[in-house]
């Protein structure tokens, strides 16, 4: 699988990442690198092996639903880059 | 005393040879001198530090002290401290102040010991060298124009310049053990699921684990005393009853079956460190072990398989860095979008954004099940090739690094030869199991670390076989000079 300039673009996009030209050609040769290390996984044989996520294969614990955490709105938008009565702010996004 | 043992430093502040206060001004004093030329730590805070030592001898004098209280310890700055600076080696948290502790910092609040100040990181844990962090790179003690390894560097050359008694560090592909091995000290990863993520900000959630970096494997089982446990804060933390992880330090190795791995001693091993480890296994056989050539036929592609799994899952945790409810945010912007993208490209360096890039790659539509499904496939693989070796042997040994330190900038062109820092390790984590690294010697006067893999939840059991070798050599005690 190789990628082309585009494909870079359309990828940092994707990750709301913004990239010039310059970048996506440095990221272009070195994604593209990566990607050659990755392609080594395509001549395995992986037919009827269950993908594996957690070693002990867990379930999720599941837990009564009731309160379990406190109110703690004006100490965490303390560190919010910026906020006005009790919410975030942001550029507009509905005119 | 900066040599001395946790145990021994105990035993000092129970027998009120020394004061806490006294201890920690002792280190801090240490980090004034060498940090600068070292630059292990990034954050300090006398106040906060010096208040945690009063109270810790304030314990002390109440005859209420546990192992760890009074003892000065090094945090990675990947753990939330509230109250202090925390910023995973990113300029995207370079202002934020955690609001919460993490649960390995409440452990080590609980256990009264005394944090010193927060040790620089690659940057989101992404990296092998320390080269990536927003803060500098961090020097390696033993020859400051080579890098201490990573992600864990700064904790890594915090104990080896002992500018603290031990640190914490955390483990996704190799960050505690190879920049434990380029350091010359130990280190162990444990388990998956045995310490708490809540508060240790996520690089790759199936892969990432906290564990202890110390002088010595007994030091280690002292801190995973206090660093394991459930915590139902973190959806992954494993429910057990609580072990003392010091209970196998002094059983001897007679009858131990040590396994070689024949992947982990072909091409690509350095001869210099390959020599070391030779040497460490002839000494286990001199304690009694016996050793026995497994196969880990899959190794290979441990690195291929992460290089898929965790920047997926990099790409889908470091999503939440946008701008608005923390972290840094772009001085100028047109809209909404423009805000996202303009703070991520210039919040996050290189690495992390070449990391997001292919895990949201391998994430998009269509590529899915021939990336990520065809890498979770082979990770079971991988997993079920330490199944087999465990049937013949009791612990996998091998190297924990293909080489020792290199020099700053020698790898960071070329991220694809960086990644292969990691080919003794990475296997590890995908696998769940636990590892360490212990000194075994130097090469062209280069610390080599000695890998032990262990199975699922034989931390004890390694712990001991680490000790045990360190009771017959002083691998372990020797120090960079001039520190």
């Amino acid at each position: 699988m190789s990628l082309d300039l585009s494909d870079v673009k359309r990828i940092a996009h994707l990750a709301r990442i913004e990239i010039d030209d310059a970048g996506a050609e440095t990221a272009l040769h070195q994604l593209s690198g990566i990607l050659g290390l990755i392609e080594e996984m395509q001549a395995v044989n992986t037919d009827g092996i269950a993908p594996m996520s957690h070693s002990q294969d867990v379930t999720q614990r599941l837990r009564e639903d009731v309160v379990s955490e406190t109110n703690q709105r004006e100490l965490f938008q303390s560190i919010a880059p910026a906020v006005e009565n009790g919410l975030y702010l942001v550029p507009k996004v509905i005119e | 005393m900066i040599n001395s043992s946790l145990k021994e430093l105990a035993a000092l502040l129970a027998g009120k040879k020394i004061s806490s206060l006294e201890l920690t001004r002792e280190f801090l004093a240490r980090i004034g001198r060498f940090n600068p030329k070292i630059n292990a730590y990034v954050t300090l805070d006398e106040e906060k530090t010096l208040t945690q030592a009063h109270a810790a001898d304030a314990r002390i004098g109440r005859g209420e002290a546990g192992p760890l209280t009074g003892i000065p310890i090094a945090q990675k700055d990947i753990f939330c401290a509230k109250g202090w600076t925390t910023t995973c080696g990113s300029k995207m948290l370079e202002n934020f102040v955690a609001p919460y502790d993490a649960h390995i910092i409440e452990q080590f609040d609980r256990a009264g010991a005394v944090n010193l100040g927060k040790t620089n990181m690659d940057e989101f844990a992404m990296g092998s060298s320390n080269e990536t962090s927003y803060f500098g790179q961090v020097k390696n003690p033993w020859d400051k124009s080579r890098v201490p390894g990573g992600s864990s560097g700064g904790s890594a050359a915090a104990v080896a310049a002992r500018m603290c008694a031990a640190a914490t560090g955390t483990d996704t592909g190799g960050s505690i053990r190879q920049p434990a091995s380029l350091c010359g000290l130990s280190g162990l990863k444990p388990t998956y699921g045995v310490c708490s993520r809540y508060g240790m900000i996520a690089f790759a959630s199936s892969l990432d684990q906290a564990g202890p970096m110390a002088k010595s494997s007994e030091d280690l089982a002292l801190m995973m005393n206090v660093m394991a446990g459930f915590d139902p804060r973190d959806s992954t933390s494993l429910q057990r009853d609580k072990e003392d992880y010091t209970r196998s330090l002094n059983k001897p190795l007679t009858g131990l079956r040590i396994g070689l791995p024949k992947e982990y001693f072909a091409d690509g091993l350095d001869a210099g460190v390959a020599k070391v480890v030779e040497d460490a296994i002839a000494e286990y056989r001199k304690l009694g072990a016996e050793t026995v050539e497994v196969s880990l036929p899959n190794t290979r592609l441990s690195i291929p398989v992460y290089y898929v799994l965790a920047p997926a899952e990099a790409s889908s945790n470091l999503a939440r860095f946008d701008g608005v409810r923390y972290g840094y945010r772009a001085p100028e912007y047109t809209d909404l979008l423009d805000m996202y993208c303009k703070t991520r490209a210039q919040g996050f360096g290189e690495e992390v954004k070449r990391r997001i890039m292919i895990g949201t790659y391998v994430l998009s539509a269509g590529y899915y099940d021939a990336y990520y499904l065809k890498a979770q496939k082979i990770r079971r693989l991988i997993a079920q090739d330490f199944t087999e070796a465990f049937k013949q042997c009791d612990v996998i040994m091998g190297p924990a690094a293909p080489g020792t330190a290199f020099k700053v900038g020698e790898k960071t062109a070329d991220p694809v030869s960086m990644y292969l820092e990691d080919l003794y390790t990475i296997a590890v984590n995908l696998a769940g199991l636990p590892g360490m690294s212990i000194p075994a010697g130097f090469s062209n006067g280069l610390p080599v670390g000695l890998q032990i893999i262990g199975n699922y939840f034989d931390e004890a059991r390694m712990l001991g076989v680490g000790h045990q070798y360190q009771q017959a050599t002083d691998w372990h005690t020797r120090m960079p000079e001039g520190m």
